[in-house]
């Protein structure tokens, strides 16, 4: 007894000596200390999937270009010195799948011949990048990483962002027959060098060529699926295909690098700052064999390679990342950064996240649990940063019944008057205001203001008095068209979590005050269980949220695409989609917004979901970082930063 | 007695057995897979990803897959974390669990024991409620409310530790006392229901008609026999201390085994859940055969048989 009570004195004494902080250790040494969400993935550039994950890798890995640290824009403080883009025109054969008259017979096949202006980007590397082993960086390492990202074999999750060099999606994701030449999988071969068995396709006609295209359709495409040919079963390209498939991916020596684009892309500069654009070391990946697995950990300490301005020193799982100042790097003598080491801690829990910082353990936090802002507020003014983030939170509206649904029934949403009252009926401000708290914007458009210095407009707002009474009147007359008394039961589905439950109760009230809905029915599923409800359109009205891949509003507006891998919502519009054709093909910034504009137009009409609010990132963040500046995406360029006492 | 351990050892596989198949089959009929994305993937890459995992193959082959590597002991790759296998990411944060389970433990029974055997022998008195409403609180105590309040008091307030981390030895001592004092609540009431039920009995008061002091009956006579309840208690409590608390590892953002094994099962991580689970199980087994000859050292009547 004697023994235990004068341990744990001791104990106790031993603790009571606190040591300093990490933050006040931390200007002293230089070491960063930052609150990083979930555990990442992986390291990889190419199978990392997560925001945390970038956050580590913009740390680690240097892409082609840099970005401003006030305002993100690309700057050439990144692999590449400087680089030039110029546009060609080349001609370009189109063969249109359907006819002229808009009907279904194959008579008036039309076979155009299109001039195109490819966009072709030149990057001059520097001479004084070095990856951290020494090894100097090269145009090779970067068209090495796209073949490997874009190659079939890895199934990068991300291989799609790289669509925009010409020919990739074919590589990606076309098949070929017995080593001819490829068929893409989806939409129409457009370029002849494309097509299988280029000799018989010389001989078909229209009608013939057309037949052999449909064939090919993606609704007909199957693991099975044959050549319209020879009629052997279609495979999935492989590494070797590369050179045949004529990406637009080219090291013309051992600094210049040649990227051609499929459209113009005016984004194309800020999409090479998603970590999907990011070189891995070729010796290195080859060596762990990794070149088509995802299983040979390369991306660890000890083997990691990489060119970025910090090395991977240590990653204990759910404990901490750390990464250390790469003395190779060559861009030290140009930033002023100061920082010695960047501790990444991967803290889940925002009110674990929160006692950290209040503690002196973190610098800056991922988040803040909205239940403290007001506190925060109050006693921390300072410290607690409230941005905007290239992020839209709303609601899903299945225009569409299940199969499950009764046949007869009433589907109230594919009705575009109840969707458009549903969206009116919502006072996002005082949703904000009493709910929300953090100052995010109501959004009454889908596009976050601002993206890629885009504007999007109002689209549905009224005074909401005002509003209130078109939603009655569009819901009156719905009633009406259809014979009914009152609205049938509408479910609402979220996943679990206290703030999605905490918007979605105060919406069931709106609905239920301003319109009369009594049946709103709310039900929350566990995440992936509700993910895969929303894959399956098994849902009336499911809670989402999308956040910006890059810097445009391509990256929102191209998701509501007839039957686009995010719709989920069974909308679709073909004028939308001409839209959304024409922006990519077009370069003219005007232009493209005007396309942009359009189609939040066509959404606020007819309202296959509804925006609500724009998200902003909430943080809380110790005056000692210096260097650190508020930005759309979160990315904070770290060899600009330093800690002042 | 090697005879007895060795049956329960062989008992033991079967069970194991048992508890991987239903495992196995029980995590793939929850909806949604580990690679089930709100940016959600091309459903060619999702496939290839599948293949690649082996989860394009029928079911029972990949059940039969499963079970062999597993008999060579091999637990897979984890899905969510490509660069680890299920193996080494166990192998890594079971040593924090572990150290974080016996502190805590050490805390309970140093605490739960004496608390325990006084109220027994001062039963009735001031010394027997004082702890025993003490304990009832502890156990009425959820680990998510008692875990915050120790920071709260000695890390925000008095600032003697760290709110959160598991780096150095004062790391250890806010999250073993916030598990410690859970366990030891009820280490403190078994312990004086077990003594009460002991000192009552005949040999005691013959012991103490002999002459002998009263340390001596206590400790030497009576807490063998008092001590019954709170060894089968332990068995699995020790297996639950060891094997990771999902609250405690969280709220100290302690990189244990208990904050995996929930998160598996949140992310499908299939091989994961599996590899956790007979973990669990293999450790709780073992804790058990430990408990049944601890017991039939401290009381003779059982037989291990």
């Amino acid at each position: 007894m004697r023994f235990l009570c004068s341990t744990f004195v001791f104990l106790f004494l031993a603790a009571c000596s606190r040591p300093p902080t990490n933050v006040e250790t931390g200007a002293r040494d230089q070491v960063l200390h930052l609150g990083n969400g979930a555990e990442p993935q992986s390291l990889d550039p190419h199978l990392a999937t997560s925001v945390g994950a970038h956050h580590i890798l913009a740390a680690l890995v240097e892409g082609l270009v840099g970005e401003h640290p006030i305002d993100l824009r690309p700057i050439n403080s990144g692999a590449a010195k400087s680089w030039i883009s110029e546009t060609n025109t080349i001609d370009q054969v189109i063969y249109e799948l359907t006819d002229v008259e808009g009907n279904q017979t194959l008579k008036n096949l039309k076979v155009n011949a299109k001039s195109h202006n490819q966009v072709v980007f030149t990057f001059n590397l520097r001479e004084k990048a070095r990856w951290s082993n020494g090894d100097p960086v090269t145009a090779g390492d970067f068209a090495y990483s796209y073949r490997r990202m874009l190659n079939p074999g890895l199934a990068a999750q991300y291989a799609y962002m790289l669509h925009v060099f010409n020919n990739a999606k074919l590589f990606h994701e076309g098949r070929k027959c017995e080593g001819l030449w490829l068929l893409p999988k989806k939409g129409e071969p457009t370029r002849r060098a494309h097509v299988a068995h280029p000799a018989k396709w010389e001989k078909l006609d229209a009608v013939g060529r057309h037949r052999a295209l449909q064939s090919l359709r993606p609704e007909k495409e199957n693991k099975d699926a044959v050549c319209p040919f020879c009629k052997k079963k279609l495979e999935p390209l492989d590494w070797e295909d590369w050179g045949r498939a004529k990406v637009g991916v080219e090291a013309l020596d051992e600094r210049k690098l040649r990227l051609t684009l499929e459209n113009p892309t005016p984004y194309f500069l800020e999409l090479l700052n998603h970590y999907s654009f990011w070189p891995v070391h070729q010796k290195t990946v080859e060596n762990a064999g990794a070149r088509e697995r995802r299983d040979r950990p390369w991306a660890r300490p000890g083997t990691f390679v990489g060119n970025g301005s910090f090395t991977l020193d240590e990653w204990s799982i759910n404990a901490r990342i750390v990464a250390r100042r790469n003395p190779n790097y060559w861009g030290w003598s140009e930033a002023n950064g100061t920082l010695q080491a960047i501790h990444f801690y991967p803290i889940d829990s925002v009110d674990t996240e929160e006692r950290a910082f209040r503690a002196g353990f973190l610098h800056n936090t991922q988040t803040v649990p909205p239940h403290r802002l007001d506190s925060l507020r109050a006693n921390h003014p300072n410290e607690l940063h409230i941005d905007t983030y290239l992020g839209v939170y709303f609601y899903r509206l299945n225009t569409k019944p299940p199969k499950s649904h009764p046949k007869g029934e009433p589907w109230p949403l594919a009705d575009r008057d109840v969707r458009r009252a549903l969206a009116l009926a919502i006072n996002r401000e005082e949703l904000i205001k009493h709910v929300m708290k953090a100052g995010q914007q109501p959004a009454y458009y889908f596009t976050p203001r601002g993206t890629g210095n885009f504007f999007a407009r109002d689209q549905f707002k009224y005074d909401f008095k005002e509003a209130i009474r078109e939603a009655k009147r569009l819901i009156a007359g719905y009633l009406e068209r259809e014979g009914l008394k009152e609205m049938p039961k509408i479910e609402l589905k979220f996943n679990t979590s206290e703030s999605h439950k905490k918007v979605a109760v105060a919406i069931q009230q709106m609905w239920k005050s301003e319109l009369g809905i009594k049946n709103v029915v709310l039900d929350n599923q566990e995440w992936k269980v509700f993910l895969k409800t929303t894959e399956l359109m098994n849902y009336e009205i499911a809670r989402a949220g999308w956040i910006g891949d890059y810097n445009d509003p391509n990256t929102f507006l191209d998701m509501w695409v007839t039957d686009g891998g995010h719709n989920n919502t069974g909308w679709s519009s073909e004028h939308y989609d001409e839209l959304i054709k024409l922006a990519a093909a077009e370069s003219d910034q005007k232009k493209r917004f005007e396309y942009f504009h359009e189609c939040e137009k066509i959404l606020g009409e007819e309202m296959p979901m509804i925006p609500i609010y724009i998200y902003v990132s909430s943080s809380l963040r110790h005056p000692s970082v210096r260097g650190w500046h508020p930005t759309v995406l979160d990315h904070h360029p770290y060899k600009y930063v330093r800690l002042e006492e | 007695m090697l005879r007895f351990i060795l049956m329960r050892i062989l008992q033991a596989v079967p069970v194991l057995f048992v508890i991987a198949s239903l495992t196995f089959f029980m995590v793939r009929l929850a909806p949604g897979g580990p690679f089930t994305e709100e940016k959600t993937i091309p459903k060619e890459i999702q496939e290839r990803i599948e293949k690649h995992y082996g989860l394009d193959q029928p079911l029972w082959k990949q059940y039969l897959n499963y079970m062999g590597n597993l008999v060579q002991g091999d637990l897979g790759p984890s899905f969510k974390y490509p660069d680890f296998t299920v193996g080494e990411l166990i192998r890594r944060s079971f040593p924090v669990s572990l150290q974080l389970g016996l502190a805590a433990l050490a805390i309970a029974l140093a605490l739960g024991l004496p608390a325990g055997i006084i109220a027994a022998l001062r039963k009735n008195t001031l010394l027997d409620y004082l702890p025993m409403s003490t304990a009832m609180m502890g156990i009425c105590l959820p680990t998510f409310v008692m875990g915050p309040l120790l920071i709260l008091i000695f890390s925000s307030g008095l600032g003697w530790f760290s709110p959160l981390g598991w780096y150095t030895w004062g790391d250890m001592i806010l999250p073993s006392l916030t598990l410690g004092l859970y366990y030891a609540a009820y280490i403190a009431r078994l312990t004086r229901g077990g003594m009460l039920e002991v000192l009552n009995q005949d040999f005691i008061r013959t012991a103490r008609a002999k002459g002998a002091s009263e340390s001596r009956v206590v400790l030497k006579h009576a807490l063998k026999g008092g001590m019954l309840p709170v060894v089968s208690f332990l068995g699995p409590a020790f297996a639950g201390l060891i094997s990771g608390s999902f609250i405690i590892e969280t709220i100290f953002f302690i990189p244990g085994l208990g904050r995996f094994f929930v998160a598996a099962a949140f992310n499908r991580d299939f091989t994961m859940v599996i590899g956790t689970v007979l973990f669990y199980a293999t450790l709780i087994i073992l804790l058990n055969l430990l408990v049944d000859i601890i017991q039939a050292w401290l009381n003779p009547r059982t037989r291990l048989e």
